[in-house]
């Protein structure tokens, strides 16, 4: 099994996402996959990519269903991916130390070269975030693009996930959700941000910013003619072109 | 010894790896945004495709499909090379043949009947992004038989725009994102300026502005609206006519505005019976005039200073009782007819709700109005230091153009804006330059019999904007000219053509047989027209008298091998659209934002590695083998050699105006108006493959009205000289038609169709309903999925894997009483047929409305996706249950011949589910075409760029 780092530091990269924003266009997924399958766990393979069952690799995947509420429910956009938690048994079930999170940024990765296959990572995984390359035999997932956010190559503007680059809406936030200070976490804090099932202790690090509660304004007719003087009054000003 | 930390054992992270070797700014085409990208490559491939972030359309964003463009690119679909049919049409069976076969046969075609008869010519060219090529080409080739999709798209709601407020929705028209509080979206779903949309909408949600959403389902944009109007499909036009009708009733008006930048005050003839009733008073200078109260007399209405009357009939001079238009208004829509009740009867939307939304419209517009801090100077020269913001703003689209109202109720929809002083205010609606426009624009339509002669040029462009009966392209007995019917009384104001007529009526010989029908990106057998299996049979047909096609000739232009490729006699096929340059013209349909102009270039940024050609030199090349006036020089040699770049920098359109506008003149200096310079396309690549000009600040609003504006939009080449442009809410032009229809005018309608043009062609918006049919009760529409764009997007391999099979969404309620089931199927029926589907059951949707996503469904072997592939197996097209009939007309707006697609209504009963869980009706496998690669097992695409 393998242990989580002893002396973590207290950065915590990861994610917000405001689904009061997000409109499910799945542009994060795709740009996920575009950047994704040639970088670090390169790559994200597609199986029969052009037949009956097409079925890839995608460490990001956009579910859309319908919930209801105060307003008459509903349709939400949940945007799924690794959310890089604090306690994750992803790693700890690792029988060969190929899953594993960074002491200094608390990034969860996989070492391939140390995967076997068993897929216990991914029985562990209650959020169904990791994604086994068959091709391969090894299991993959969301690295937080770790060669993009550190990457020279790229202007600092871009070093932040692809998923985030993208996003239209802007409802994609990355940072350091160990610094109670930092954009992030401020707004996490601001907006109600919310582990996703907190009962089961993974503490996970990025945050889901919870529709906001659309309320129908009850707002009574104004039927005033305030300042008409009569039928037509009204237009008794003198207008000027 | 002090510990070592843990994270030194971590593996080591290779976190700074190379991204690639170059970097190539072009323009996306995985949809028509026409945002900008930058394509990494790395060792010859495509490494990604990111948002550029100095783009003025998408400021670094991209969406799935721009995102997914490295798999168009990839695609097994792709052409490889000239085909020509060798099997019966529709079989799929091809040969390949070499470019110059192809060439030499498709001259040989086109030049035979150019010689005789031109019009035997129709050239329509679908999703084309080159109109000011193809449809100049059109007119040298000397057929008025030319449009592109515009006519089976949104030509409603450009002409709608156009002909009231000198610009319009779709792209050319923008939400001042910055500064409105309060959006109404009508009918819009992931569509025309969908990243700009999305940027918007995040902005919005960020600053808590309202927005609300007018839609009969709940999805994207709908789905974080903070208020979902689930409104009966086709009956926008009601719901807008009862709040016009509530702000007039509550006073909330902005009259100023009404008085200053609209045709409000000017009068209108009333004289019934007589040929001038409805037009507007005007002086012996044809000036339009209002009644001065300062004066008590008429004045022109265009002058400054006049304090016009909006009230009251007035006696003229000549004896003759005349109105202000805004008199007409009080007195059409103060009507209870107008009102929220009979509103909510049409549309199911509660009364009291349309009344909390007039009066929330109000006060976003009034009591939250601002003053921004902007000097500027109007029209009349006079100077303001401040503009005030009103910010309230609305946006529309396909919910509203796919409906034969949509004319109308786009045009009700700016008249709601324009009561409430948002257009081109702070805060409200804001043109994209170049528009706006004259009202309406200036070019009209070529196509009457004395600019159709054999080897002759025509003399004007075949697209253009009507005022009268007598811009009509008609035969003295009304016969239409163009083989489509558009400018026809079938549809006077079809500024767009109308694609979606021309295989029946070709196929018909109705208004004349054709002999060649070339095609170019459009998906015209399959997910493009209406009535889909009638339409194949069509493409097909042979008269038994002859044994010939009643189409004789197809030649068609396509990437991918789509399902139009079977239909076609020969296919030139085209690039994609990284292996390619394109121009993204201010004479065609530009790239401007509402800060300013901007065009844009595509540049090649990958090599090709098949024998393929961009249609657009292509185009060009044939222009020149056929000898058309403007494509040879006066030695009869290829004026443009160098295909499509070197027109995009050599040709003019007026001296100093081509394609492109920046960097122009021998030295690159001048921008707008200049001499070719031949080092344009090298100066575009330098910067981004764009040009965008900032407007200074003064300029940016009241464009209408604005008088620096206005200048410089003249000095660009955009606007004739102009002193404004006064906002039509009366249309004189609509009115001309109304007029002819009653008996006036040398121009006469057939009498079939008097009472239905008198009807359609109200000078005031109005709404009626759609066509109802007790046997088909219910409403079924489709919608774009956010990641796709028609079929090139679902055959993707990345794309597909995100909706590879479409359901069709149904209310709980109405599932209920049909005893469907969730996941359970479904016979959907119309006059034209019936699906067996596959149903979702979903809350978010009009109660008495079906509705799936657009163009999943594909043609089993079509697009060189295997034979079982869900889209062809379990994905259906809703084109098969939509009538492109009406009557003995075509299915659309008898005003601009906009298609009527979500007029589709159906019935719909259980299913019971089929052991092979297909949907229905299927179609014959399509072999793929010769050459094509055969389809990868797996794709592994990316692992070469692994360190």
């Amino acid at each position: 099994m393998t242990s989580l780092p002893s002396h973590p530091s207290d950065k915590a990269l990861g994610l917000v996402i405001d689904l009061d924003t997000c409109v499910g266009c799945h542009a994060c997924a795709v740009a996920c996959k575009e950047w994704n399958t040639g970088g670090h766990m390169a790559p994200l393979p597609d199986r029969d990519p052009y037949g009956a069952e097409p079925s890839g690799v995608w460490f990001n995947r956009v579910h859309s269903f319908e919930a209801s509420g105060a307003c008459g429910g509903r349709t939400v956009h949940f945007p799924r991916s690794c959310l890089h938690c604090a306690e994750p048994d992803c790693v700890t079930v690792c029988p060969t130390g190929a899953s594993y999170k960074r002491a200094e940024d608390g990034i969860v990765l996989i070492d391939e070269d140390k995967c076997i296959g068993c897929k216990l990572c991914s029985w562990a995984c209650p959020y169904g975030a990791r994604e086994f390359d068959d091709d391969a035999g090894v299991m993959k997932k969301c690295t937080l693009c770790i060669d993009r956010i550190y990457n020279d190559h790229l202007a600092p503007a871009e070093r932040v996930p692809a998923c985030v680059a993208v996003c239209p809406a802007g409802a994609r936030h990355f940072g350091d959700l160990g610094d109670p200070s930092s954009a992030v976490s401020r707004l996490a804090a601001a907006r109600d941000g919310r582990d996703l099932m907190p009962e089961l202790g993974y503490r996970p690090t990025n945050k889901y910013l919870p529709p906001r509660v659309h309320t129908v304004p009850s707002v009574a007719p104004d039927d005033s003619t305030t300042g008409a003087t009569g039928a037509l009054g009204w237009l008794d000003r003198l207008l000027s072109r | 010894m002090p510990e070592t930390p843990r994270w030194s054992r971590d593996p080591e992270v290779a976190t700074s790896p190379k991204v690639a070797d170059s970097v190539h700014a072009t323009t996306c085409y995985m949809c028509a945004c026409r945002c900008g990208i930058r394509v990494h490559v790395r060792d010859g491939q495509l490494r990604y495709i990111e948002g550029n972030p100095d783009h003025p359309v998408n400021r670094g964003v991209i969406c799935a499909k721009g995102s997914a463009g490295i798999m168009q690119q990839h695609s097994p679909a792709k052409l490889r090379q000239p085909l020509l049919r060798t099997g019966e049409r529709g079989s799929g069976t091809f040969k390949a043949i070499l470019w110059d076969e192809a060439l030499d046969l498709a001259t040989s075609w086109l030049g035979t009947i150019r010689r005789s008869d031109p019009r035997k010519l129709a050239f329509f060219t679908g999703r084309d992004q080159s109109q000011m090529l193809t449809g100049w080409w059109a007119a040298q080739f000397g057929t008025p038989n030319y449009a592109a999709h515009g006519g089976f798209c949104s030509v409603n709601m450009a002409a709608a725009g156009l002909y009231s407020i000198g610009g319009s929705f779709w792209e050319f028209g923008s939400p001042d994102w910055e500064r409105t509080r309060y959006l109404m979206l009508f009918g819009v779903a992931e569509d025309h300026d969908s990243n700009p949309i999305k940027i918007g909408l995040g902005k919005l949600k960020a600053r808590g502005a309202k927005v609300v959403s007018v839609n009969p389902v709940r999805t994207g944009y709908s789905a974080i609206a903070d208020e979902w109007i689930g409104i009966r499909p086709g009956s926008d036009g009601a719901l807008v006519v009862a709040l016009i009708h509530e702000l007039l009733r509550t006073r909330r008006v902005d009259l100023d505005f009404l008085v200053r930048y609209t045709n409000a005050p000017w009068l209108v003839v009333d004289a019934p019976g007589s040929a001038a009733d409805g037009t507007f008073a005007r002086d012996e200078a044809g000036e339009p005039l209002c009644w001065d109260r300062g004066t008590n007399a008429p004045a022109s209405a265009l002058a400054a200073g006049v304090t016009p009357a909006l009230e009251g009939a007035v006696t003229l001079p000549d004896g003759r009782r005349a109105r202000p238009v805004f008199d007409l208004v009080l007195a059409r829509y103060g009507d209870t007819a107008c009102g929220p009740e009979a509103a909510e009867r049409a549309t199911d939307v509660p009364a009291a709700t349309i009344r909390r939304l007039a009066r929330e419209l109000a006060d976003a517009a009034f009591a939250q109005a601002f003053e921004v801090a902007i000097p500027w100077t109007d029209w009349a020269g006079r100077r303001h230091e401040r503009m005030t913001a009103r910010p309230v703003a609305m946006h529309a689209m396909r919910g509203i153009s796919a409906h034969a109202n949509g004319f109308q109720t786009c045009r009700a929809i700016h008249l709601l804006q324009m009561l409430l002083g948002t257009i081109d205010a702070p805060g409200g609606f804001r043109y994209k330059a170049p528009f706006p426009r004259p009202i309406p624009p200036a070019p009209r339509p070529a196509g009457h019999a004395a600019d159709v002669a054999p080897a002759t040029p025509m003399p004007g462009p075949p697209l253009g904007f009507p005022r009268s009966p007598a811009d009509l392209l008609v035969e003295a007995d009304g016969t239409p000219r163009r083989i489509d019917k558009a400018y026809s009384w079938e549809a006077p104001l079809a500024a767009h053509g109308m694609m979606h007529t021309v295989i029946r009526n070709a196929w018909a010989g109705d208004p004349y047989p054709i002999d060649t029908l070339m095609m170019f990106m459009a998906n015209m057998s399959w997910n493009s027209a209406m009535n889909t299996t009638e339409t194949m049979a069509m493409l097909t047909d042979k008269d038994p008298a002859t044994g010939e096609y009643r189409i004789p000739r197809i030649i068609y232009a396509d990437a991918y091998a789509s399902e139009m490729v079977a239909y076609a006699d020969l296919v030139l096929p085209d690039t994609t659209y990284l292996e390619r340059h394109d121009c993204i013209s201010l004479l065609d349909r530009p790239i401007g934002e509402p800060d300013g102009p901007g065009d844009a270039i595509r540049q090649p940024v990958v090599p090709l590695d098949r024998d393929v050609r961009p249609f657009q030199d292509v185009l060009i090349d044939l222009g020149a083998r056929l000898g058309l006036p403007g494509l040879v020089d006066a030695a009869g040699k290829p004026r443009y050699p160098g295909g499509f770049p070197d027109y995009m920098a050599r040709h003019e359109r007026l001296p100093g105006i081509g394609p492109l506008a920046g960097w122009r003149g021998a030295d690159g200096t001048a921008h707008g108006r200049g001499a070719p310079n031949p080092d344009q396309l090298a100066r575009y690549k330098e910067h981004g493959c764009f040009w965008h000009h900032v407007l200074p600040d003064d300029q940016r609003f009241f464009r209408h009205a604005n008088r620096p504006y206005l200048d410089w939009a003249t000095s660009m080449g955009f606007l004739p000289p102009a002193r404004q442009i006064v906002l039509q809410i009366y249309s004189e032009e609509l009115q001309s038609f109304r007029l002819a229809a009653q008996g006036h005018g040398p121009v006469q309608p057939p009498d079939a169709l008097r009472v239905g043009i008198e009807r359609a062609f109200d000078p005031l918006p109005f709404w009626e309903p759609p066509a109802e049919d007790a046997a088909y009760p219910i409403h079924a529409l489709t919608q774009r999925p956010m990641p796709m764009y028609h079929a090139w997007g679902s055959q993707n391999a990345w794309l597909r894997q995100i909706l590879g099979e479409n359901r069709l969404y149904m209310p709980r309620g109405l599932a209920a009483s049909l005893g469907i089931e969730d996941d359970g199927w479904a016979w959907v029926e119309s006059a034209k047929g019936r699906l067996r589907v596959q149903v979702r059951l979903m809350d978010g949707v009009h109660g008495r409305t079906v509705w799936t996503w657009n163009a999943i469904g594909k043609r089993a072997g079509a697009w060189n996706l295997a034979p079982d592939a869900p889209e062809g197996r379990r994905g259906f097209l809703l084109n098969h249950l939509i009538d492109d009939r009406r009557g003995n007309r075509s299915n659309s707006d008898p005003v601009t011949g906009q298609a009527a697609w979500y007029d589709l209504r159906v019935r719909l009963a259980r299913a019971e589910a089929p052991a092979d869980a297909a949907a229905e009706p299927r179609f014959e496998p399509l072999p793929p075409p010769p050459g094509a690669p055969a389809r990868p097992a797996i794709l592994r695409y990316g692992a070469d760029f692994r360190a």
